[in-house]
């Protein structure tokens, strides 16, 4: 069974099945806006102090990003390369001042702790990218799960920081302090006032948490880089002892045909 | 008349206290990406000043002279980000006819700097809740000029400092994992702590 499965090719990379299921999942982890392409970092230190205000920008640019790749690229056609961003920039401040209008009537509280960030979401690189590297390509379904997926790595990106920064900063999680939940609940109350360091819900704190973050992450891949070297010089070795065997077993072959 | 301590106040506290990076997190992808090489980093410093006085001046005025009296304030995103990509397209033809010289400098900076935050968000704060929205229409326009130009300064000190820090660093023997950009931002996020103290000045 052990032998099976280091005879298994590691140097040919599995084949992605470019489903809609993998242009969804590839903004997740494989291809993540914050953490792999540093795409949108201003948000993702301005507005992850909490877990929640993290999540409420998530949903905001789940809402532009889709519906920007949606428009963009029904409109591909028409619109001209010469003035390629201009129209998107305009497309998509259209749909950031649609999403400002309505999270400051339904969402008031998140629309205040956003501030100036919710104007500033027609900047984000993320959208502009999306926009002009898939979208303006690509047809209007897979355009849509393409943002949307994005979108969602995005949001959890926001999330992972924002839920680090809070449990060090207060001990504790909230929800329902800036979205408009029925209810205010906190669910991690850890009551651990050890963690209270303050630092890293302030302006400092964001860079020093994705700063940390990041480099975990970096470990990790490195850890499986090296794992996926040491199968592929298993397998190196495994076909070099088959090839060695075949060529001792043929030798003997001809040697008993001469005898 | 506006008396010269409110210059020098919005001047000290959009450069020092609220530094466009390290406190409001503006403009983080250029302080990011662009801060590998000093020289690189003042020219992009120069670009964003630059344009940051002037989009702040054309935004001030379009905002009270064109967007209030006709009561369409809400589509202010879409103006600015219209003005501020028109202004640096401008910038850019006007740089590449006047001056060859200037262009090879601030020429590839130019087009990235319409992804700015900086910009937008400078321009945004001067009508909303920046020190200039305190004052009328005239001394309105002086004090968003210089809070443009005490913001610019501040990007351009950082950019300076995090691109000299991070040149230094990429001789020192860091951690694998930690090498690049993670090392980075740890640094700049100990550049914040040390400007958290600046606070409370003004």
């Amino acid at each position: 069974m052990a032998e099976k499965k280091v005879a298994k090719n590691p140097m040919k990379p599995k084949k992605k099945k470019d489903t809609q299921w993998t242009n969804l999942t590839k903004g997740f982890i494989r291809e993540n806006p914050i953490f792999v392409f540093l795409l949108g970092m201003c948000p993702a230190l301005a507005v992850t102090t909490t877990m929640e205000t993290g999540l409420g920008m998530g949903l905001l640019v789940i809402f532009v990003l889709t519906s920007s790749n949606i428009v963009v690229s029904l409109l591909k056609d028409l619109i001209p390369k010469e003035v390629q961003i201009p129209a998107y920039i305009v497309i998509i401040a259209t749909f950031v001042t649609i999403v400002g209008l309505l999270t400051e009537a339904y969402a008031y509280e998140l629309h205040q702790s956003l501030g100036v960030f919710i104007p500033l979401i027609v900047v984000n690189c993320l959208i502009m990218g999306r926009a002009t590297s898939y979208a303006s390509k690509n047809d209007v379904k897979s355009s849509a799960i393409d943002g949307f997926g994005m979108a969602l790595g995005f949001t959890g990106a926001l999330m992972l920081i924002g839920v680090t920064r809070e449990i060090f900063s207060s001990g504790a999680i909230a929800l329902g302090v800036y979205l408009p939940f029925p209810f205010e609940i906190s669910i991690i109350n850890t009551e651990m006032y050890v963690f209270n360091m303050d630092t890293l819900g302030g302006p400092a704190g964001g860079f020093i948490v994705i700063g940390v973050l990041l480099a975990i992450f970096t470990a990790r891949g490195n850890a499986l880089k090296r794992k996926r070297e040491v199968e592929r010089q298993a397998w190196i070795e495994q076909k070099k002892k088959e090839a060695a065997e075949r060529k001792r077993k043929k030798d003997m072959e001809s040697a008993g045909d001469a005898a | 008349m506006i008396s010269p301590t409110v210059f020098f106040v919005a001047i000290v506290s959009s450069m020092l206290i609220n530094n466009v990076v390290l406190m409001r997190f503006l403009g983080v992808c250029p302080f990011l990406g662009v801060s590998k090489k000093t020289e690189s980093a003042l020219g992009m410093s120069l670009a964003v000043m630059f344009v940051m006085v002037i989009s702040s001046i054309l935004t001030y005025l379009v905002y009270h002279l064109v967007l209030e009296p006709f009561g369409i304030e809400y589509i202010f995103i879409i103006a600015f980000i219209l003005i501020i990509a028109s202004l640096v397209q401008l910038v850019e033809m006007a740089i590449k006819k006047f001056s060859k010289k200037l262009y090879k400098g601030l020429g590839i900076y130019l087009p990235l700097i319409v992804t700015n935050c900086a910009i937008l968000g400078v321009a945004e704060s001067n009508i909303r809740d920046g020190l200039a929205s305190e004052y009328g229409f005239g001394g309105g326009l002086q004090v968003a000029i210089v809070t443009a130009f005490g913001a610019a300064l501040g990007f351009a000190l950082i950019m300076f400092a995090f691109s000299s820090i991070r040149e230094r660093l990429d001789h020192a023997n860091v951690p694998e994992s930690w090498k690049g950009v993670p090392v980075s931002l740890v640094t700049a996020g100990i550049m914040a702590l040390a400007f958290l103290g600046l606070g409370g000045i003004v």
